[in-house]
């Protein structure tokens, strides 16, 4: 049932969110503290464990697909509700905060991609090479 | 016009869907008619998605772009955090568990790394702008880190709503620089695999940025970067109004 593979992912995310939470609450933090990657974790595990086969494979499966394939036009209609209106009207000093900001990031992506590098490489080519 | 406006209020979300589709269409036709491929459909479709933010915001005043606009209320709920959230974790179906041990340390660093250098820079320009009260430069190079710590930082060390509003332009404009930015510079920095990809969202930290930016790039590296960028917020909201408010408290 397809239901059962969105169930699967709605239960991935509602226990990352109170992980998150709870974190925040113990840090003293006013924020969730990585609820929807540890959620990311929690669907990486099951769909790599032979115990969920049931929740992740064939028609159930298909449930965990159409929400990845949904991504895109829901990140189109963030994009939509952005408050970009107030980003313009910043001024100078929010547009170069911002941009250099981003300018400096950029630039230091390929120098931490370097760390435990070696076996680096290109998605479509990748692939098992075997060593773990 | 009443009638209209019935049924597309009730039905908020199935017109959301029904508009974005439309988005999506004009956007891959015209990545394939005027750019032959070279842009990608996606890229397209967030630049216009911004557009219409940025029209949204002016007609109505309000701050959720597009979403204030009566008719297209549901762009709000179709967008937003829950769905946003939903539609990122599914993405992580079939990767592959080795992939991310493979960047394990590279990702962490690369959060530290973010958070610590983006505040610097925003740090610096306050400075530069003439800032000399340390409340407020915590607050705005906070929000160069995200438009969320932003805010939480300033509420949590008093800065004044003036700055506070600065430090979330800030962030709104990193957020948007890197959606437009990441699929133009992708291939200079070397953002094709799962570690860049993984190193990249710890360094930006946006989500959503960084989510419609690699969307925009490559979708097979979405649950690489957006795994490691929902770990950034969480961390600059605890370091902004503790560890780095201390830091520049001492210089100034």
């Amino acid at each position: 049932m397809i239901v059962y593979g969105v169930a699967l992912l709605s239960v991935c995310l509602v226990l990352g969110m109170l992980i998150g939470e709870a974190l925040g609450v113990a840090l003293n933090v006013e924020a969730n503290v990585g609820g929807v990657g540890i959620a990311m974790l929690f669907l990486v595990y099951a769909s790599n464990s032979e115990r969920f086969k049931a929740l992740t494979e064939g028609v159930s499966g298909t449930g965990i697909k159409f929400w990845s394939a949904m991504y895109i036009p829901i990140v189109v209609a963030m994009a939509a509700r952005q408050n970009v209106a107030a980003a313009t009207e910043g001024g100078l000093l929010a547009l170069t905060a911002g941009v250099a900001a981003v300018i400096v990031s950029f630039a230091l992506v390929p120098i931490l991609s370097k760390i435990g590098k070696p076996d680096a490489h290109p998605l479509d080519t990748s692939e098992e090479r075997g060593a773990g | 016009m009443d009638i209209i406006e019935t049924v597309f209020v009730r039905n908020d979300l199935i017109v959301a869907f029904a508009v974005v589709g439309a988005t999506m269409w004009v956007s891959y036709l015209l990545a394939n008619k005027l750019t032959a491929g070279r842009i990608h459909g996606s890229a397209i479709a967030i630049a216009l998605g911004l557009l219409a933010a940025y029209w949204g915001g002016t007609v109505s005043g309000g701050t959720r772009g597009v979403a204030d606009v009566t008719l297209l209320g549901g762009i709000g709920l179709m967008g937003g955090g829950m769905m946003r959230d939903f539609a990122i974790v599914a993405t992580a179906f079939g990767v592959h568990i080795s992939e991310l041990k493979k960047a394990g340390i590279a990702g962490v660093i690369s959060i530290f790394a973010g958070v610590i250098v983006s505040f610097i820079v925003g740090a610096a320009v306050a400075v530069m702008f003439g800032y000399t009260d340390p409340a407020a430069i915590t607050t705005i190079g906070a929000g160069a880190v995200t438009y969320i710590v932003g805010p939480v930082t300033g509420e949590a060390i008093g800065a004044s709503d003036a700055v506070i509003t600065l430090s979330v332009a800030a962030g709104l404009v990193k957020s948007i620089l890197v959606m437009i930015g990441t699929p133009l510079i992708a291939k200079r920095i070397g953002l094709d695999n799962p570690q860049s990809a993984m190193v990249f969202g710890g360094l930006m930290g946006t989500t959503s940025g960084v989510a419609a930016g690699l969307a925009a790039t490559d979708p097979k590296l979405v649950p690489y970067g957006a795994m490691t960028a929902t770990f950034y917020t969480g961390l600059g909201c605890l370091l902004g109004p503790s560890v780095l408010f201390f830091i520049v408290s001492a210089i100034y």
